[in-house]
């Protein structure tokens, strides 16, 4: 167990795994994505470089508003869940399991039945809107579905959890004495929370926005499900460019361009914060 | 990841204020209330007698003939076998895989751990629209045909940084001079490693290995890519929105919503039991 | 689901040569990914002979569409009654929800020159069938063993535009993609293609999201006719779908879910398919109206083939024989409700099934005068004019 080469010999089966299967096909979209041809003749390597001008160009909407739609969403969870999550940590009491229990019973819910009872909540006669519309608030042709609304609604939901549950954990943290230290040294509550508790949480605020926001802004389930003419996102392109059209060199382009735009986002995170954060709140 | 951290100490309540005693609890219950509308709606439209044999938003009546339909459609239940088949096995490779990776990441230092860090965090982070279409334009560049077999290599390979971080996050905070003391009195180190130092990261090894399963079962979008014609629970779902979703699978939803809720309950339970018994034999 | 298991061995086996095969640097440097030209059957092939040396199996593994067959308490009785008859025992797999989709799953393995498990599948005539004749990925037909076909199949089963001589279809059925409304959110009865680009339902207005249906929509209502249309035709059609969408008037770009939007009551007004409307006129929504526009709609089909390396080609043949049966079709497409290709099941639904709404519904058997109203789809022969065609309509629906 002692030996030098005992660490090699234990990290090499799962990181050979992860390098051929997640590294080398990184690495083989590269040279996917400078190919040119078409499903029937085959497609060649012709280091065509201006596929990733061309791509951008193109779906530069779709990647926008991927990063609009991931964005808004992962504030609206931070914003519902900073509160719930402080709430439990702080005041939740003898009962603090069972909180968060109820607050992890969407995980017992396929990913997928999730989102499709949006359908059935905002359907436009359903009872949200058909409410609305029967007080008169909203107009005879009103319809959240197939709107960005709900994209941002099926999104923000699913978000709620995931979002939560690492602020919960570095809220768990904060050494209460020290909270108390400032009360007794008369700071108002709002000081306390702003001084000492934010601060103190930004950890978890942090992991909660990186794993909410990657897995939002890549996501296209929601976008297929729930939304309409104008709400395509990055990840419903990629799909259908590499699924349905089988081009698959625009495809890995877009994912290529995807991908490094948010590790840019992921190495100022570990610059500001440190790696070793993500991996203990992930 | 979830029961971390309820030590005793943390739960002592700050001194409240009045906002934090009617205010805030009314918004958590709020958002409490939220976060299970869908699911209340899961629920109750498992009873709505939808003609044709799919869901509408409509009501049509009550009725309990899902429930006893619940396995009729035959491709529905084949796909749900499969997500299962590939949750259980792609968690136990990935658990096998993944937990010695842990241990030698958390306790050693060596050169290159500073690469497999980076590997991890990069897997973790990746969106997974970007891992499914790498592996497929890869599956496809070696021309090797989509099943069963990719979903499940695919599966692995995401869970394999999971199972790292899980383990390693609870590790890290392990005394390792058990295991020495233990060699010391003459343990070979087998013994030494089964006897003490496992028994400590078991816990962790099993919410890793519970949290594979979970994310597993879910999977949809990675899947969607490498799949091939074989389909697992999301994917059948997904497709049948497209012609209407029979209601089975809000019942087959739901019977794993309440099976889960139900064994959560009695870990809690016996959990609490477990506390009790101990501070018992502690007091006496 | 789907493949048999002896194919998912293969795949294992292949997976695992591949992987051991596999070198980064190889992989780097490969100059490209093969195409699918000439991975078929070799031009020239003697299939007379091929067929004689074919046998009965009793096994048939044939891939439809969801609710695309007779249904009682789960099971199928035309095929339960075609394998009391045959001795053949069908596995029946709903799983084709979309021919772009479908086609992209077994494209591949039927490249590399395999199995893809299935000994029929069911697809629509459109660019994805093109490319399975002429990848030479389908076996023809040996019509000597389809006394039925030759008897009993009607206009719409023969004078295909896409195969003139049958040599790989047989229709299973055909449909009108027309329009569908509300009949409680519209004022009066609508028969113009024109009230799907009024702005007075905007927001209520259903498209398709397949490139086909929603380009030969813009095609119709220009008064063009798709079939001999041109790229400047398909611009001026691509114009003014943009413009629709850009007014607002288009909810979404559905696909089969329309349906449910419909029955809903989120759209008033949509593309739509006959057989599921006249499907859910029977199951509580006879506020529902299909309408064949007075400029015209596309008729299309949906094909029976047999895919390249079938292990069942006879047991194949011998299904598609029995489904031409008019006591067959009858069962068939009393339920699915489209087109049926045998007019002689018409007085069978009408007397024996008592179902006197579907025999003489003109969506299920539709006279020849009206047959001739019907249009086809632009026909896309080459890559170029796929892309062409794809270019321009996709954008509209994944803006």
């Amino acid at each position: 167990m002692k030996s030098r080469l005992a660490p090699y010999l234990q990290t090499a089966p799962s990181m050979l795994w992860l390098g051929l299967f997640f590294i080398v096909p990184l690495v083989a979209i590269v040279s996917i994505s400078l190919m040119t041809g078409n499903s029937i003749d085959g497609y060649n390597l012709t280091w065509n470089f201006s596929v990733f001008p061309d791509a951008l160009d193109q779906y530069s909407p779709q990647l926008g508003r991927s990063f609009l739609y991931g964005g808004i969403s992962t504030l609206l969870a931070l914003v519902a869940m900073y509160p719930v999550a402080y709430w439990i940590a702080f005041h939740g009491g003898r009962r603090k399991s069972l909180f968060l229990f109820l607050l992890l019973l969407p995980f017992l819910v396929s990913f997928i039945i999730r989102i499709l009872t949006w359908q059935f909540i905002l359907s436009d006669e359903g009872i949200v809107l058909g409410t609305l519309k029967d007080i008169g608030i909203l107009g005879e042709n009103a319809h959240i579905l197939s709107t960005p609304a709900a994209v941002v609604t099926g999104l923000t939901y699913d978000a709620l959890p995931w979002m939560a549950l690492p602020i919960y954990v570095a809220l768990e943290k904060i050494d209460r004495d020290l909270v108390e230290a400032a009360g007794d040294l008369y700071a108002s509550g709002y000081q306390q929370f702003r001084r000492i508790i934010v601060p103190l949480s930004a950890p978890g605020i942090y992991a909660g926005i990186l794993l909410v926001g990657i897995s939002n802004i890549g996501d296209y389930l929601s976008a297929q499900i729930l939304g309409g003419p104008s709400t395509t996102m990055i990840g419903n392109i990629i799909q259908t460019q590499y699924v349905q059209n089988g081009d698959f060199p625009v495809a890995s382009a877009l994912s290529l361009m995807l991908m490094m735009a948010l590790l840019l986002c992921v190495f100022v995170y570990a610059w500001v914060f440190g790696t070793r954060t993500i991996q203990e709140y992930a | 990841m979830a029961g971390k951290g309820t030590s005793s100490d943390s739960a002592r309540p700050v001194r409240s204020r009045p906002w934090a005693r009617f205010v805030l609890p009314t918004y958590v219950a709020l958002i409490m209330a939220y976060t299970l509308v869908p699911i209340a709606v899961m629920i109750l439209y498992t009873f709505n007698k939808a003609p044709n044999q799919r869901l509408t938003f409509s009501w049509h009546g009550f009725t309990t003939e899902w429930y006893s339909k619940v396995f009729q459609v035959a491709d529905l239940t084949q796909s749900l076998w499969h997500s299962l088949e590939v949750a259980v096995i792609s968690s136990i490779i990935a658990t096998a895989l993944g937990t010695p990776a842990a241990l030698a990441l958390a306790r050693r230092k060596f050169r290159g751990r500073g690469l497999i860090d980076l590997v991890v965090i990069t897997n973790l982070t990746a969106p997974t629209v970007v891992v499914g279409a790498s592996l497929l334009g890869f599956f496809i560049a070696l021309s090797i045909p989509r099943g069963l077999t990719t979903i499940l290599i695919a599966h692995v390979a995401f869970n394999v940084a999971i199972v790292i971080i899980v383990v390693q996050a609870r590790v890290s905070g392990f005394d390792e001079s058990l295991e020495e003391a233990a060699a010391d009195l003459g343990a070979p180190p087998w013994v030494a490693f089964w006897k003490v130092t496992m028994p400590l990261i078991l816990p962790g090894i099993f919410s890793a290995f519970l949290l594979s399963f979970a994310l597993s079962i879910d999977d949809y979008i990675i899947t969607s890519f490498v799949a091939g014609q074989t389909l697992t629970f999301p994917l059948w779902v997904a497709g049948a929105v497209k012609v209407g979703i029979p209601p089975q699978v809000f019942v087959m939803g739901t019977l794993i919503f309440v099976s889960g809720v139900l064994i959560a309950l009695a870990s809690l339970v016996l959990q609490r039991w477990g506390d009790h018994g101990k501070a018992e034999t502690a007091g006496s | 689901m789907t493949q048999p298991r002896y194919s998912r061995r293969q795949v294992m086996k292949g997976a695992a040569g591949a992987a051991l095969s596999l070198s980064l640097a190889q992989l780097i440097a490969a100059c490209g990914l093969p195409g699918t030209r000439d991975t078929g059957w070799e031009a020239g092939y003697d299939w007379d002979a091929w067929w004689k040396k074919q046998k009965q199996n009793g096994h048939l593994n044939f891939a439809s569409w969801p609710l695309y067959i007779d249904t009682e308490g789960g099971k199928h009785p035309s095929l339960q009654k075609f394998t009391k008859e045959t001795g053949i025992d069908v596995t029946y797999s709903p799983v084709i929800q979309d021919n772009a989709a479908f086609f992209s799953q077994i494209s591949p393995v039927l490249q590399n020159g395999q199995s893809i498990g299935y000994d029929l599948i069911v697809m629509s005539n459109g660019w994805q069938l093109t490319q399975l004749m002429q990848n030479r990925w389908l076996i023809p037909l040996d019509h000597s063993r389809l006394p039925n076909f030759e008897k009993y199949a009607g206009t719409v089963a023969t004078d295909l535009a896409y195969d003139p001589h049958n040599t790989y279809c047989a229709v299973w059925q055909a449909g009108v993609t027309a329009i569908a409304y509300d009949e409680k959110q519209v004022d009066g009865p609508i028969d113009s293609i024109e009230a799907l680009f009024d702005p007075k339902y905007k927001g209520k207005v259903g498209m398709l999201s397949d490139p086909d249906e929603l380009g030969t929509a813009g095609l119709i209502a220009l008064g063009i006719d798709p079939q001999t249309s041109t790229y400047s035709d398909w611009k001026k059609a691509a114009a003014l779908l943009t413009k629709q969408r850009d007014q607002g008037i288009v909810r979404q770009y559905y696909d089969n879910s329309y349906i449910k939007a419909l029955e809903d009551g989120d759209l008033a007004i949509t593309q739509a398919y006959s057989g599921d409307v006249f499907q859910a006129n029977n199951s509580g929504y006879p506020n529902l109206k299909f309408v064949i526009p007075k400029e015209g709609a596309v008729l299309w089909r949906d094909n029976s083939v047999i895919p390249y390396h079938a292990a069942n080609p006879v047991d194949a043949l011998e299904w598609i024989n029995f489904y031409y049966e008019p006591e067959i079709q009858a069962l068939i497409a009393d339920w699915v409700n489209y087109v049926s290709p045998v007019p002689a099941a018409k007085p069978i639904i009408a007397n024996q099934l008592d179902d006197p709404t579907v025999a003489n519904s003109p969506l299920v058997f539709p006279s020849e005068a009206e047959l001739a109203r019907l249009k086809e789809y632009p026909l896309t022969e080459t890559i170029k004019t796929h892309e062409q065609w794809v270019g321009l309509f996709d954008p509209i629906i994944q803006s």
